[in-house]
């Protein structure tokens, strides 16, 4: 994907070869490890300022795993995280706060986010609390601030986060990230838990925090109409691997004229936006195979329509397609 | 639809939940009718009563507080809601079935697969032995269970989530149903494996021409899956249509202001349209039509009146003032 890399700025992140390998082990006293999940294996994208990079897939894809390895919950197992160019692994500790108060991120279930004990105000106002000093006062107006922002009443900070609908408290999430004017946030499926008449209303606020203050967002998602919507960048991911990606211009031929089976696939899979929609269905047989026992060669062959011998042997390289949309599959080699 | 009478005929259907607080409509004067081989779609927000409709037609509203205060739910010409409990279990699993959202939590973890597609075969069809058995294979493979045989040994554990919701399938087709209704029946499972499901799910419909209800809030599946739709919003429907028509032709600005805030796949979109607010509460709803607080296209009649079911070609009816006027 590095090559298709058009060097105008520096990214705001920048993923090289990431690794995240779980050990499974056998043994209560004397663990013995006996065998490696490959959760991620060698991820590489870039996400510019102001932009949406979306990693897109199914559960076990791990999508989720690179979104905690960005917000420094796990560590990783090899490559290189780079925050304005600069190696997040070779950071004193000063500089991983500083990290962190720029990382910030939305998460899917707004009911499990949230202490419920804890009233708005003081849920927005405590990454405040606990990383600036700035004053009570200097406090309440930045909360009023950051509520008037997503549009929450200032009347409402008195509440407890039970006392709102699911929208609303996507609405709270995103002002608490906000707090301390991060420039990149993980929106990890930030609306597939809301109602379908809520999900436009929380996207068209996302979308307009991003313009407004050039923030960059790293989205994970699964539903293809949503990543089109809110996306300047896509990675398609199927077992810990890219293994399509396009962005900018090429954005649309992505969507338009997938190549990998996979993306395909999950495209057909996508249900309707309308009944006269319903075009060729790739069906796909089979079910995502462990990360523990990949195939060998190309991993997604066992479930592939267009397998060939080579497939089953030789793992696909990073083929461009496009100035920026490249493709892991030996169908185009 | 030349039959004389529908399969399924529900009217004027009122659901409601007595509690300290007041009573809660949860379904408020449901409508609807459903051929054989037929396939409607109950699309709502959470809270707009889709799922208390279709647990009214089994009788299985939750207990205690909830009630069935009104309406007739006809099947096959039999009036459900005055049939006695025990009359009532004959048609639960055998002539109606159902099909749930999440299938670690509708299959018995203790009990193997097998065993449970069977359970509601003895019951009903008083099957044993090799014709018992021999039935539920066949259960497994309508719904494509590969190597059916061996699977009937396993537990729920042992299968991935996607199987489940396939078992789950099986135990709804075991005993030949007329009529399935599936409350969201793929929201846990993963894209490739909610479209294998599906189409699994109309195969089934075209080899036993078995009715469906679909229960969702997803217009998606409505667009993959069915012939018609009702769209409910605050324990009413507001809206019913083909599904052509619904996504081609919508007339209550609710369907409306759903059908374009809906991102789209086949093209870039610059903005969505989306419905500000949110869904009333249903305890001590105001008098009027339900939408008329999020409502653009709003005037005085609606905030004093609430408007009935109006047709506004054949087979599309919505309950607005506009339509028609």
């Amino acid at each position: 994907m590095l090559e298709g890399w058009r060097v105008t700025e520096t990214p705001i992140l920048e993923a090289r070869n990431l690794k995240k390998h779980y050990p499974v082990t056998h043994g209560l006293v004397m663990q013995k490890t006996v065998a490696w999940v490959r959760a991620v294996d060698g991820v590489s994208f870039a996400i510019r300022p102001g932009e949406t990079l979306s990693l897109v897939g199914e559960s076990g894809a791990g999508k989720t795993t690179v979104a905690k390895a960005v917000l420094l919950l796990e560590e990783l197992s090899g490559g290189e995280l780079l925050f304005d160019g600069k190696d997040v692994g070779h950071f004193g500790r000063a500089e991983l706060k500083d990290y962190r108060s720029n990382v910030q991120a939305v998460f899917q279930d707004p009911w499990g986010s949230m202490n419920p004990r804890m009233r708005v105000k003081s849920i927005i106002a405590e990454p405040l609390v606990v990383n600036t000093t700035m004053t009570k006062q200097e406090i309440t107006s930045k909360v009023l601030e950051l509520m008037a922002q997503v549009g929450l009443r200032p009347d409402q900070a008195e509440l407890y986060p039970h006392e709102f609908s699911g929208g609303q408290r996507q609405r709270i999430a995103v002002a608490r990230a906000l707090a301390l004017n991060p420039r990149l946030v993980v929106l990890d499926e930030p609306v597939s838990a809301l109602d379908v008449s809520i999900r436009a209303q929380i996207m068209n606020l996302l979308k307009d925090i991003q313009t407004q203050y050039g923030l960059s967002y790293l989205m994970i998602a699964h539903n293809l109409a949503t990543v089109r919507y809110m996306s300047h960048a896509v990675a398609i991911m199927y077992l810990g691997e890219v293994v399509e990606y396009a962005d900018g211009d090429d954005l649309d031929d992505l969507f338009a004229n997938p190549r990998h089976p996979y993306t395909r696939a999950l495209m057909s899979a996508a249900l309707p936006t309308h009944p006269d929609d319903r075009t060729d269905e790739v069906v796909l047989s089979g079910e995502m195979p462990s990360p523990l026992n990949p195939p060998a060669g190309c991993h997604f062959h066992p479930r592939c329509p267009a397998a060939m011998d080579i497939c089953r042997k030789v793992a696909p390289r990073v083929i461009q397609v496009g100035d920026s949309h490249t493709v892991s599959c030996h169908l185009y080699d | 639809m030349a039959a004389a009478q529908p399969l399924l005929q529900v009217e004027d259907l009122r659901t409601y939940f007595f509690t300290r607080r007041g009573v809660v409509k949860a379904v408020d004067g449901v409508s609807f009718s459903l051929e054989a081989g037929e396939t409607l779609g109950i699309v709502g927000e959470s809270g707009s009563g889709k799922t208390m409709t279709s647990l009214s037609l089994l009788r299985l509203i939750p207990q205690p507080g909830g009630k069935i205060v009104g309406g007739k739910v006809l099947f096959d010409g039999v009036d459900l809601l005055q049939l006695s409990e025990s009359e009532m279990r004959d048609y639960r699993g055998s002539k109606i079935s159902m099909i749930l959202q999440d299938p670690m939590a509708s299959l018995n973890p203790v009990y193997t697969v097998g065993e449970q597609v069977a359970e509601p075969l003895r019951q009903h069809q008083h099957l044993s032995g090799k014709a018992l058995w021999d039935q539920v294979t066949e259960a497994l493979r309508l719904l494509r269970i590969p190597s059916p045989r061996e699977r009937l040994q396993n537990y729920p554990h042992q299968m991935s989530g996607g199987m489940r919701q396939r078992v789950v399938g099986g135990i709804a087709v075991s005993c030949l149903p007329k009529l399935i209704i599936a409350d969201e029946p793929t929201t846990a499972l993963d894209a490739t494996i909610q479209a294998q499901y599906l189409a699994h799910l109309k195969d089934l419909q075209r080899e036993t021409n078995v009715a469906m209800i679909f229960v969702s809030h997803d217009f998606g599946i409505v667009g993959r899956m069915c012939d018609r739709v009702a769209v409910m919003y605050a324990g009413k429907i507001v809206e019913t249509a083909s599904v052509r028509d619904l996504f081609d032709n919508p007339q209550h600005p609710y369907t409306i202001g759903l059908v374009n805030s809906v991102p789209r796949l086949d093209r870039k979109v610059e903005r969505l349209a989306s419905i500000e607010g949110q869904p009333p509460q249903l305890l001590n709803l105001p008098p009027g039509c339900r939408f008329a607080p999020r409502c653009y296209a709003v005037f005085d009649r609606c905030h004093l009146e609430e408007p009935p079911e109006m047709s506004a070609s054949d087979d599309h009816s919505a309950a607005c003032w506009r339509v028609g006027a």
